[in-house]
């Protein structure tokens, strides 16, 4: 008899089953991948002043919007698009198929982080030609972005998948997720600099992931000497790590703890 | 051994007591359908079966794995059993074949593709995407995902709601060709021609009990009911029930000396025994 086939091998199906689905989505598919290409233009015309000497606001904002893309393509597309799934069957015909529940989640971190890499394409892309967006030049800069693109993007596909529980159905999950998500960026600095927000806002913010992956983000797209700027005066790119780690260890026990294959 | 045997099940949400102590017994290459009005227990004891719902008391043995099981030994028995389920809308942006040749990818000895796609009747429909399908081919493409494991058992629910007459007998022959494979097949239905056509034997769930198992020839004291002769005599129509019916029609051929005007031989129609039996309770609806 034949085996049945592993988890990581129809994990890695399911990726491409998802990216093929979403590359039909036409409008979807425009409107997610220039979303923080657009915000750039917005706000990288708005505000022309220097935060900085040599940090321009649309450097700061490439930083935020990175991170934030992370949150939106991750998080808050599966927090509204699984229950959307489970609303119309589609969940419960894969529970009672031999298709375990990782090679699901598998499948759409898959999405996740091949979404992730063509945003931030363009974004570099148009920051470049644009915006006067400089590029690091040093490798270890880049190490960390790497590191921060892999991290984030899976803590927020776990958090997007254990949050997915939470709305009742798919029509009324947008409701519930995209407000936190709106609060979460101007909390954590993507619209503006982290350091003038209210104190409250700064320490609200420093629980939840996003802040550290836009902190992060800032590390390696703006000099090391703003690193004096910021709240702890350092990049504080350590306790980030933790933080992001901790967050994808919570998202995880609970996708894999409580996650609703079927309405009711 | 029985592919499907379960013993004193129950199952209660909150003060509502869904099913009260359903034992059942199917052996291998038998299509067993389950009827039930809705609020039968029907649809819960079926999601217990078939490892959706988890149950209060009983012992249930689906192909020797009970249905809780969870791990790898889950998926074992999930790579034999087929499901359909009532209502699945997903999927939309892919095309039939592109889902046939993915679920496909699930199991360890699955049928072929174009095989289980031309069994269902799609072979003109493989490059259609699922959304532009109307709601008989979209069932159709179910079953075709529900069968495409080669499952030993197969559940299906409610399989042809919504089919046009021609749609559901075309239905009627796939299920008849799965037979032919060997396929045991659990089958909820409302319909109690399709039970009639393909069950060989039906069970009758009521207020969380079974209250019989049959064939559907002999459901209800069915094949032994009196039958009911008709005929026209000049001007009126005449009735006579009888446990003889051919004598009774043999009477009335030397009667009338030939053809009988409107003659009429009915018995009760599974409909009718079954309605009887759950107490005139009888939705369409679900």
């Amino acid at each position: 008899m034949n085996k049945i086939p592993s988890a990581l091998n129809l994990g890695i199906r399911r990726g491409g089953l998802e990216i093929r689905q979403f590359a039909r989505q036409r409008e979807s598919v425009v409107f997610t991948l220039l979303f923080p290409v657009i915000l750039l233009a917005i706000f990288g015309s708005v505000f022309k002043d220097t935060i900085a000497p040599g940090v321009t606001f649309s450097q700061y904002f490439v930083a935020g919007m990175i991170a934030s893309g992370l949150v939106n393509t991750g998080f808050q597309a599966l927090a509204i698009t699984i229950p959307m799934e489970r609303d119309v069957g589609g969940l419960k015909r894969l529970r009672g198929t031999p298709m375990p529940a990782s090679s699901y989640f598998i499948g759409k971190a898959i999405l996740i982080a091949v979404s992730m890499i063509i945003q931030i394409a363009l974004l570099f892309g148009f920051g470049l030609l644009f915006f006067g967006v400089e590029m690091p030049t040093e490798l270890s800069k880049w190490i960390t972005f790497t590191w921060l693109v892999l991290l984030g993007s899976a803590c927020s596909t776990a958090l997007g998948i254990a949050f997915s529980i939470v709305p009742k159905s798919g029509r009324g999950a947008s409701a519930v997720v995209s407000p936190i998500v709106i609060i979460l960026q101007f909390f954590s600095g993507v619209f503006f600099v982290f350091t003038q927000l209210p104190t409250w806002m700064q320490q609200l913010a420093a629980i939840f992931p996003l802040k550290w992956l836009t902190q992060g983000m800032r590390s390696v797209f703006l000099p090391d000497s703003f690193a004096a700027q910021e709240v702890a005066k350092s990049w504080e790119t350590g306790r980030t790590f933790l933080i992001l780690l901790l967050w994808l260890v919570i998202g995880i026990f609970f996708s894999v703890r409580k996650f609703k294959w079927d309405r009711d | 051994m029985n592919v499907i045997e379960v013993k004193g099940l129950k199952k209660s949400y909150g003060q509502v007591h869904a099913v009260r102590g359903v034992d059942l017994s199917i052996p291998a290459g038998e299509i067993f359908a389950l009827l039930g009005p809705n609020g039968a227990g029907k649809t819960t004891t079926v999601e217990i079966l078939e490892g959706f719902r988890s149950r209060d008391a009983g012992q249930i043995s689906i192909l020797g794995f009970d249905p809780q099981t969870q791990g790898h030994a889950a998926r074992q028995w999930r790579d034999r059993i087929g499901i359909v389920l009532q209502s699945a809308a997903d999927a939309g942006d892919l095309t039939v074949i592109e889902t046939v040749e993915h679920f496909r990818g699930y199991y360890s000895k699955p049928r072929k593709t174009d095989e289980v796609i031309a069994a269902v009747g799609l072979e003109d429909k493989t490059g259609a995407l699922i959304r532009n399908l109307s709601g008989g081919q979209r069932r159709r493409l179910d079953v075709a995902l529900g069968i495409i494991g080669s499952p030993e058992l197969l559940f299906l629910d409610e399989p042809t709601t919504g089919f046009d007459p021609e749609a559901r007998r075309a239905f009627w022959a796939l299920i008849e060709q799965l037979r032919g494979d060997g396929t045991t097949i659990l089958l909820t239905t409302h319909y109690l021609d399709e039970a009639e056509a393909l069950a060989d034997r039906v069970a009758v769930i009521n207020n969380g009990l079974i209250v019989e198992v049959s064939t559907p020839a002999e459901l209800g004291g069915r094949a032994t009911a009196k039958a009911l002769i008709s005929w026209r005599d000049g001007s009126q129509v005449k009735m006579e029930e009888s446990d003889n019916p051919t004598s009774v029609v043999s009477r009335l051929t030397t009667q009338f000396g030939g053809e009988i005007p409107e003659l009429s031989v009915t018995r009760p129609s599974l409909e009718d025994i079954y309605l009887k039996m759950i107490g005139g309770v009888h939705e369409q609806d679900s």
